[in-house]
This record gives C-alpha cells, structure tokens and sequence, in this order.
C-alpha cells in the first residue's frame, strides 16, 4: 500500500474542464470518498490516478513515483469499476485468480488458492466459487468484482461507484464489510459515489468536487459541520440543510446573505411563529414540515411529540451557517 | 372522491398464487401505500382495484358499490404509470386534452380544465410545448396532471418515482404529497421504498409473499410491527434482533438473554422455546452499566447520529447514538434497552407476541 499524491491535475475535454488544479493528498491507509455530483470530474479524477487518461496538466505521485511516464499496469492500481465486467465463460473461481495468473504478478499455484479462498470468504461468496459468473445475482457479480481486486496487494484501490447498482438492503451491508475489509488490509482506497451516506459513513477523508474543483477536504465530520462553502454545507444531510435569507432572524455577522440551518439546529419554544404543514413519521425521528413568513423550513423533533398541520410553533436557528453572496462561508 | 374496501381478495394466474386473501380499506381522501419487496403482489392488488385484471375470487368495493369485474373504463379511477406513457406527437395541452376529447366534453370545458390542472401542477408555461424536449419532472408532471383532468374517484399509482434519481425523486415524493393535500384525492400508491412509504403514505400496507403481513398508520407499523418482516423491512437500518431460547409467561415483564435479565413491555400473550427479542437501533443505548455486554466491531458516522454495530452473545446489533459519543472498534460496553419498546417475537411463527405495547394494534390486525 502506498501513498498517492495529486499536485495541480487538469483535464479538460474539448471546452468542457472535466478537472481543474486538483491537489489533494491520499495517505497510505486512508478511505478517502470523493463526493460529487454527476459531471463533477469524479470518475475523471479516478481515470487520471490509474492512467486510463492522460492529464493535460499536474502530476500523480503513486509511492514517492512520478508516474506520469507509466502504462496503467505498471502503476500497480486495482479498479473497480460500477458495471461489473467479469468473464462470462468463466467460474467465480477463475475469475478471481484471473489477475493473479497475469504475466506481470505471476503468482504460485498455492499462493493463488489461498488469496482467492480468503477473499471468497470476506465477501461471503465462498458457496458460489464453482458456479459460472453468469449465474448469479447482480449482488454476487458485484462482490466478484470487489473481489478481482482485492485479490491484489495493489499501491491503492480505486473504486467508482461499486455499489450503486445494489438493493438497498445489501449496500448497507457491503458499506459496513468494505470499511471492515481497508480497516484490516490497511489499504489506500480512494472511492467515487455521488450517495452522500456512504461519503460519511466509509470515509476517514472526504473531497467534494464541484464541476472539476476540489472545493473542501477534511473528515466527514469537518464536512458535515464546518462547511466553507453552501455548495458543500447542501450536499450532506438528510433531510438537506435549511436555506434562508439572512435577515429572516437577523443576529448574523455583516455580508450574511443566506443561512444554513441542519434541521437539528432549530430549537423549538422560542422564537418566531412558524405553521406546522405536515408531520412525517420515520419511526426513529418525525420531521416537520413548517412554513414561516413563505420560507419552508424542515426540522426534526422528538418521535413521541403530537404535532398536527396548522398548528403554530415557535422557532430559532441554533449554530446558524453563514454565507455571503458568493455562497461562501462566513465564520 | 371514494372509499375503497377490499374483502377477501384473490388472484391466481394459473397454478401461482400472486395474492392470498386479502382484506383492507382505504378511507376516502387517504393516501395510501402499498409496500413490499418485488414479487409480493402488491402491483397485481393495485391492478386489481383498476380493473387492469380481475380477481380470482372475492370483492372491490367502490363507495359502495361491488366493482370488481367491471371493465376499467366504468370504474371512475386514473392510473399513473412507472414509465409515463405519453403521446410523443402531441403537445403538453393536447397530451392534457386528450382523455376530455375521448369522453366528449365540450371545448371551452376542456380548456378551463386543462388551464385549471396547469395551475395545480405549475406547468402554466409548458403547455404549448412538445413532450419531446421536456424534462423528467415535467413529464411526471404531464402525467400525473393527464390522470387529474378528468376528476377521477381515486388515483392509482405504480412506482411513479421509481425512474427518478434520488435527490430529484425526493423533491417530486414532496410534491406529489403537496399535491395530495390541496386536492384530497383517495390515493393508491404502490413502491417498494420503505422511506418513501413512511414519508408519503397516511396508511400502509406491508404486503410479501402474496400476504398482507400488517396494516395501520406508519407509526404503528414502524412502533408495534406485527411479524418479523415488517420488523425488518421498515427502518434503517432495520430492527435487531437476537434470537434466545427461553420462555416469558402472560403477565410477565423480562426475559432472560446470555445470562442477564431485561425488561420488557408487559406481555399479553406467554411463549416458549425459539423466541426472538427485536429492539430498534435507536433505542439501544451505550452505557458503563448496561448488563449486556458487547463488542465494537464498527462505526458510521451519518451527521447528528452514528451507527454503532456490536457483536453480542447472541449476535450482531446495530445502535443508533449521538454522534459525540466515542466508541472504538474492539472496545467492550455495556448495552441498555430502552424496555417499553422492545417487542418479542415467536421465531418459529415470525409473529410478535402480543404485550401491553402492541395489543391495540395488532388486537384488529
């Protein structure tokens, strides 16, 4: 496992500037999740590191290497791609020793047994090891493919996407097992989602991308709760951050055109009188559905409160984010 | 608008039984969800109250009044589509237009309606385009607003959202509600998103297997779920459960797990043998002196709260706790449940047992 290292990386496609000065450093052992939009330069960057692309401009230090110069097999990285691509006429098994058996790593015989079998065994698919490829759920096919580069000691792992064409149910379970598996490999994974659950709940690092920008990068909880921008402040969080004009409360610093409120962040009993629109009840939290002064505002509160539509309560932001008029954190 | 009564409804289609007897009604002016995984059978219910297929055997009342082998067109309901079918050669008014046409209505008629459904939906300023070039949100809205000219008694809707991605399917779930509360319209929607479900529905369904497993507010079934399948495919992450053997007799308030004795709602109902004591992860607390011991195994960070999963001497157990608590992987902590709302399960049966907690519901269910 390795460090990586980005400095100043650049990548445009005709007029479209798909990644523009990207810096940022991956530490040897480091979950690191780049979060963006579609079309925020995400899989590009992904591309540029494992040089399936040529950068314009910048450089990639893979190991203290410079590896501008190196084919994609000699930077010894392992992608994972979100279409899972497996060899159709071959068995599970097979398909895992494939990049084992490549000229280049040429492993011995019992070496590959027991990389395969142990992989198998981490992504629950030791049962299936016999079974052609095509005959699996998309789940397994997906776990395979985890699989196929796991079964590697690469310099870092890049992953794009890998469980985004799962149920719901199993990328719960994956997301806790893959953080589980770079946990005890001590690997450097860099990981591309634009589903900001898995940003926060797998990542010891988390880079926002805005259209080719690297526009924050810090834990998920610096993330989370110390935004720089309104851009990254609305891009965690669920149910999304409240935006409101600045003076709708007024109390904030000079320049404040807009605040963030985190639905948590309203304190209820005090304040300004706001209509209660609707109640949902998610089980282990309700939220509410205000309107104040035209403004819709969304806040939790506690599962065993009765709250019903059209009743008035009063509220008040609590930690509020500021931002000028470029979208810009005020601190 | 209408009340809606299933009795005892069933569909086979040859030697597979899409849905057992079912039986539920949906109250005028309600929008109500049906719930379950893929091949449950809720889409063929749905298809049922339609007139889209007919039942094998039993009843669909509307306002009363037995509907259930009337072609579709005499049953007064609109369908929306996962996929919104609309004609590509025609304009946004025309594609309103159209089922006004086909019923005969007058032209100034048809064109105050379709004005008035424009303003309802926000879609004033499209109507002279091609469905062609639209958005994914303006056809949605073209669709449901071609359901909506036409007054129908009730809306059926199939996975309407499912095409959408998650943040703009999210904006759309809210739209739709906003939209059910100003017209009030009896509502049948079936998806197989738990979320959507408990942020949308005033009742739900939980269907699986062909069998209506519980039916109530998502309260009830988020709080007092009846079987083991609701229990887990509502919330996430879903309900724990760890699996003991042992006994509790009616009356009795604990049980016993690896040793330690735990409180639990006072039961109506007495067991014995494999039970199964199901708790939220939300109302699984980290605490020095909690009895029941486990260990770390893994933290997510989601913001204000974080999922902790422990192993236990009975398994696996996710908690939901505020995201300043520090707990580290391999630590061992003591575990509390918070006891009124822990329901106990029969694992042979998958159903709850009956306690002081869920008695109301499941008395009727």
């Amino acid at each position: 496992m390795a460090e990586v290292v980005l400095k100043n990386l650049s990548k445009s496609f005709g007029d479209t500037h798909a990644v523009s000065d990207v810096s940022m450093e991956i530490p040897d052992g480091a979950f690191v999740v780049l979060l963006g939009p579609t079309g925020a330069g995400k899989t590009t960057t992904l591309r540029l590191i494992s040089g399936l692309e040529k950068a314009d401009q910048g450089e990639v230090w893979i190991d203290g290497r410079n590896v501008a110069s190196e084919t994609p097999a000699q930077r010894d990285v392992a992608m994972v791609f979100q279409q899972y691509s497996l060899y159709p006429h071959l068995t599970v098994w097979d398909n895992l020793a494939f990049p084992l058996k490549s000229p280049i790593l040429n492993t011995p015989k019992d070496e590959i047994t027991r990389k395969v079998t142990e992989v198998a065994e981490v992504l629950q698919i030791s049962h299936k090891l016999q079974n052609k490829a095509t005959a699996l759920s998309g789940g397994e096919m997906q776990r395979v493919s985890i699989g196929r580069a796991l079964v590697r000691d690469p310099s870092i792992y890049l992953m794009d996407e890998p469980l985004s064409s799962l149920d719901a149910k199993l990328r719960t379970d994956l997301r806790v097992e893959l953080k589980r598996i770079q946990a005890n490999l001590g690997a450097t994974l860099l990981y591309v989602t634009h589903d900001q659950i898995e940003a926060m709940t797998m990542a010891t690092h988390v880079g926002v991308l805005n259209e080719g920008k690297l526009v924050q990068y810090g834990t998920p909880r610096e993330i989370y709760e110390d935004p720089n921008s309104l851009y990254v402040a609305s891009r965690l969080g669920i149910p999304r951050i409240n935006l409101l004009p600045a003076d709708l409360f007024g109390g904030v610093p000079t320049g404040t055109v807009q605040i963030g409120l985190r639905p948590e962040h309203i304190s209820q009993g005090d304040g300004l009188e706001a209509e209660v629109k609707r109640v949902e009840h998610l089980g282990d939290q309700k939220r509410l559905h205000l309107t104040l002064q035209g403004h819709a505002i969304t806040t939790l509160a506690n599962p065993d409160t009765q709250y019903t539509p059209g009743a008035m309560l009063k509220i008040a932001p609590h930690k509020p984010l500021c931002f000028d008029a470029n979208g810009q954190r005020i601190r | 608008m209408a009340q809606i009564q299933i009795k005892n409804i069933r569909k086979d289609f040859g030697s597979f039984n899409a849905v057992k007897e079912s039986s539920f009604t949906i109250e005028d002016g309600e929008f109500f969800m049906l719930l379950g995984p893929s091949g449950c059978g809720k889409t063929t219910t749905l298809r049922m109250i339609a007139g889209l297929e007919l039942p094998t055997s039993g009843e669909i009342y509307l306002d009363g009044e037995e509907i259930s082998q009337l072609p579709p067109s005499q049953r007064d309901i609109a369908f929306v589509f996962q996929m919104f079918a609309l004609y590509p050669h025609l304009n946004v008014r025309k594609n309103l237009s159209y089922p006004l046409v086909s019923q005969g209505m007058a032209r100034a008629d048809i064109k105050k309606k379709v004005d008035e459904v424009a303003g309802i939906l926000g879609i004033h300023d499209i109507l002279n385009r091609p469905v062609g070039g639209l958005s994914g949100g303006d056809r949605q809205r073209v669709a449901l607003g071609r359901a909506i000219v036409r007054d129908p008694k009730a809306f059926m809707m199939d996975e309407p959202l499912g095409a959408l991605d998650a943040e703009f399917r999210e904006h759309m779930s809210e739209e739709l509600r906003a939209l059910h509360d100003r017209m009030k319209a009896t509502t049948v929607y079936v998806t197989h998103d738990q979320l959507e479900a408990m942020q949308m529905g005033d009742k739900i369904v939980v269907m699986n297997n062909a069998v209506v497993e519980q039916f109530g507010t998502p309260q009830q079934i988020y709080d007092m779920p009846a079987t083991m399948f609701v229990a887990d495919f509502i919330g996430s992450p879903s309900m724990n459960f760890l699996p003991f053997e042992g006994a509790v007799e009616s009356g009795g308030a604990h049980v016993e797990l690896a040793g330690q004795k735990l409180a639990v709602p006072v039961q109506r109902q007495g067991a014995s043998g494999k039970l199964v004591f199901g708790v939220r992860p939300e109302h699984v607390a980290l605490s020095d002196t909690g009895g029941y011991r486990g260990e770390v195994l893994a933290s997510e960070y989601l913001g204000t709260t974080q999922i902790i999963t422990l192993g236990t001497a009975n398994g696996e157990i996710k908690a939901r706790v505020d995201s300043g608590q520090v707990a580290k992987v391999g630590e061992k902590i003591g575990l509390s449940f918070e006891a009124p709302r822990v329901t106990l399960f029969d694992e042979t049966t998958g159903r709850a047992l009956r306690s002081e907690l869920n008695e109301g519901v499941l008395a009727h269910g």
